[in-house]
């Protein structure tokens, strides 16, 4: 049977929740968890590592879901710094705007942002998925090696900046491409793999209308004509 | 007749001896600029400053006499227990000797170089640290107590091995290349190598310089924050820095809420960086630590924040002088490859020394001259990952010559806080200590031998505090 629990972080610390999460979560019987108040704390949900709804009712800070495995997080109202980084598996939602560096480095999971998200978005991604249903800001999927970043607005200047393995999507304008960052045919792959994405994050979009931004790899040999003799 | 032809046949005034050399343009200038015309290319190279620097060898103590008791050396006992990280964790860091092993990844390393590094600080019950690269599971169960990097690269960076570590170590800098980024070029970055970073095989790997998550000192308390809050506060953090503007960035890591500050000398090494970098950035060790001293006692956090100092450790007495300076702990890095067998001429197949001086060769360079490790190339099977090299380092053998170097760095460092009359390494101090130059007692803040002279701090050799 399942359960859950509340915790209203005006009377709770977020130490006290994190402890109940990491230490007594698993293997109860709970599955949900609504947290109340959180009036802007940082690191609210961070390490969570077990099949579990968490849902935050109201803004939150810094690290929110920080490397969470296999929970899943939703925020009702928007986040500051690094919402879900470092994520392995599992979801984080934002129902509103989330600030700089939204899912950095996520290794795997879902991050979905309903509104906006600011500059450095998707940075140093390493295999997670990252949807955002408005805009991002400049310096998104900065040295992005592996996953997806799907952008259904528009995105700042310099997206892709270093680009390595991970392919980004755009449903809007896009301000200016970073360094070896190119613009590539959407092949019908593409379709299809966004569509399920855009799916899996519940959200409206004609994949066959955006457009693809990947690697040109130029930068992956320091020095092409030195044959690695440095 | 005097003409000119006669002048033009006159012979030159002595022989090639007395031509002049230029100051400013010497051979290595010359080299270099020569160098730079045919490869396009900065140099890039392993290991650490080479340029000569004032160092601990500056530095001598002045030990019991008259007016001070010794311990007996071989009889009275002399505790090296050092605790780190006892600020805000549940759990500090409890090691048996002053000295760790240094943050060196794999992939920079071998993982017969990890293991025996793991092998000799479990045995020494000191610790290692992970790198630019991730945790193996060979090195944690190699190392019992095991330091897990926080790097801005955060390749094979996951909470499972965050919470299997002992301490966590923010790295904001090194002192070969502070403000510089990791570098692994494609030569090493073999399959295994680009599946723990998530990076294609073979590129050449520039890792980013700044953190993803965040950039400022108010940031990183936050993030320090967030590291606690996923290890339920029981693991020390530690945030590492090459040497600048020392001072300042002390005082912003204790701000930030660091349980230890780790400051990186310039002499510190590397496995790959620019040439620029390696010798041209950064403050000497002697001159860093007693900034991040005094930044601690300015902050009355002396003893409540641990201190470990790194760059260009070599020696017992270095450490004893760095623990006299206001260290807690010393972290060692090149002199712990050379213990591993760095630069030696041969390699230990198990049944004798075979000499490999060919292959140095062929690297363009010789055994003790060796600074290239960028190229995955070591003939002596450290600082590579060519399986045929690997071998070349056999993990038990050389985890012994380790364990006996450090066995005698602690050894002399017990012996010469004997003779300061300490019965804990822990209690040398400034006190103890007189300087050989200038410029050490300067950058050391410790009278020049013979007077009570301090550059900089008093203005009369009688009179210190003037």
């Amino acid at each position: 049977m399942s359960d859950s629990r509340e915790f209203d972080l005006a009377a709770t610390s977020v130490r006290e929740l994190n402890q109940y999460l990491h230490a007594e979560l698993p293997g109860s019987d709970v599955t949900r968890i609504s947290v109340q108040n959180p009036n802007g704390q940082h690191s609210i949900g961070a390490g969570l590592d077990c099949p579990v709804e968490v849902d935050i009712h109201g803004h939150a800070g810094y690290f929110i879901a920080g490397m969470n495995k296999q929970a899943r997080v939703t925020v009702h109202g928007n986040v500051g710094w690094s919402v879900g980084e470092n994520m392995m598996s599992g979801q984080v939602r934002v129902n509103g705007h989330a600030s700089e560096s939204a899912g950095a480095s996520a290794h795997g999971g879902l991050l979905v942002i309903d509104g906006d998200a600011s500059s450095r978005c998707g940075i140093s991604l390493k295999g997670g998925n990252v949807v955002v249903a408005g805009d991002v800001g400049h310096f998104s999927a900065f040295m992005a090696q592996a996953g997806t970043m799907v952008v259904c607005g528009n995105a700042g200047a310099n997206l892709g900046d270093s680009l390595y393995e991970a392919v980004i999507y755009v449903g809007g304008s896009i301000d200016s491409l970073g360094a070896d960052a190119r613009e590539e045919p959407m092949e019908a792959s593409d379709v299809e793999a966004l569509r399920d994405l855009l799916t899996e994050a519940g959200l409206e979009g004609d994949a066959e209308n955006f457009r693809r931004v990947g690697s040109a790899r130029s930068l992956y040999h320091w020095n092409a004509e030195a044959h690695q003799e440095y | 007749m005097n003409g000119p032809s006669e002048q033009v046949s006159l012979p030159l005034a002595g022989g090639p001896e007395q031509l002049e050399a230029s100051a400013s343009f010497d051979a290595d200038v010359m080299a270099y600029i020569r160098r730079a015309t045919q490869c396009g290319l900065y140099d890039i190279r392993g290991m650490g400053a080479k340029r000569r620097l004032p160092t601990f060898d500056d530095l001598v103590f002045l030990t019991a006499s008259a007016s001070r008791y010794p311990l007996e050396g071989y009889r009275e006992q002399c505790t090296s227990r050092t605790v780190l990280g006892g600020r805000f964790a549940t759990k500090p860091i409890e090691l048996d000797i002053p000295v760790t092993i240094a943050g060196m990844s794999f992939g920079s390393l071998s993982a017969s170089a990890k293991d025996a590094l793991g092998r000799a600080a479990s045995e020494m019950g000191t610790s290692t640290t992970t790198g630019d690269g991730g945790m193996t599971p060979e090195e944690r169960q190699s190392s019992k107590t095991l330091v897990y990097q926080c790097l801005p690269s955060r390749y094979g960076f996951n909470p499972d091995d965050l919470r299997q570590a002992d301490a966590i170590e923010i790295v904001i800098g090194q002192g070969a290349k502070p403000g510089g980024g990791g570098m692994l070029l494609g030569q090493k970055v073999s399959s295994r190598v680009a599946g723990m970073r998530t990076l294609p095989e073979g590129i050449d790997q520039r890792s980013a310089c700044r953190h993803p998550d965040w950039t400022g000192p108010d940031d990183l308390a936050i993030k320090i924050g967030e590291l606690r809050e996923i290890t339920d506060w029981e693991k020390p953090i530690y945030v590492k820095m090459g040497a600048t503007r020392v001072f300042d960035d002390v005082k912003l890591a204790v701000k930030a809420g660091a349980d230890v500050v780790v400051i990186d000398g310039m002499q510190g090494g590397t496995a790959a960086t620019q040439q620029v970098f390696i010798e041209h950035t950064g403050i000497p060790t002697l001159a860093a630590l007693p900034q991040a001293v005094e930044a601690l006692e300015e902050m009355d956090m002396a003893g409540e924040v641990g201190l470990i100092i790194s760059g260009g450790i070599r020696t017992g007495a270095d450490v004893a002088k760095a623990l006299a300076l206001g260290a807690d702990a010393v972290s060692i890095g090149q002199a712990a490859l050379i213990a591993l067998g760095c630069n030696n001429r041969c390699h230990h197949d198990g049944e004798g020394w075979v000499d490999v001086s060919d292959d140095y060769q062929q690297l363009g360079t010789a055994p003790g001259f060796c600074h290239h490790c960028q190229t995955g190339r070591c003939p002596v099977g450290i600082t590579t990952q060519d399986e045929r090299l690997e071998q070349r380092l056999l993990p038990e053998k050389a985890a012994d010559w380790v364990r006996n170097y450090l066995q005698v760095v602690n050894m002399e460092v017990t012996t010469l806080a004997r003779a300061c009359g300490k019965s804990d390494v822990h209690h040398l101090e400034r006190e103890d200590l007189a300087a050989l130059t200038v410029e050490a007692a300067a950058m050391a803040r410790i009278p020049l031998a013979g007077t009570s002279w301090i550059p900089g701090c008093s203005t009369s050799n009688t009179d210190p505090g003037s």
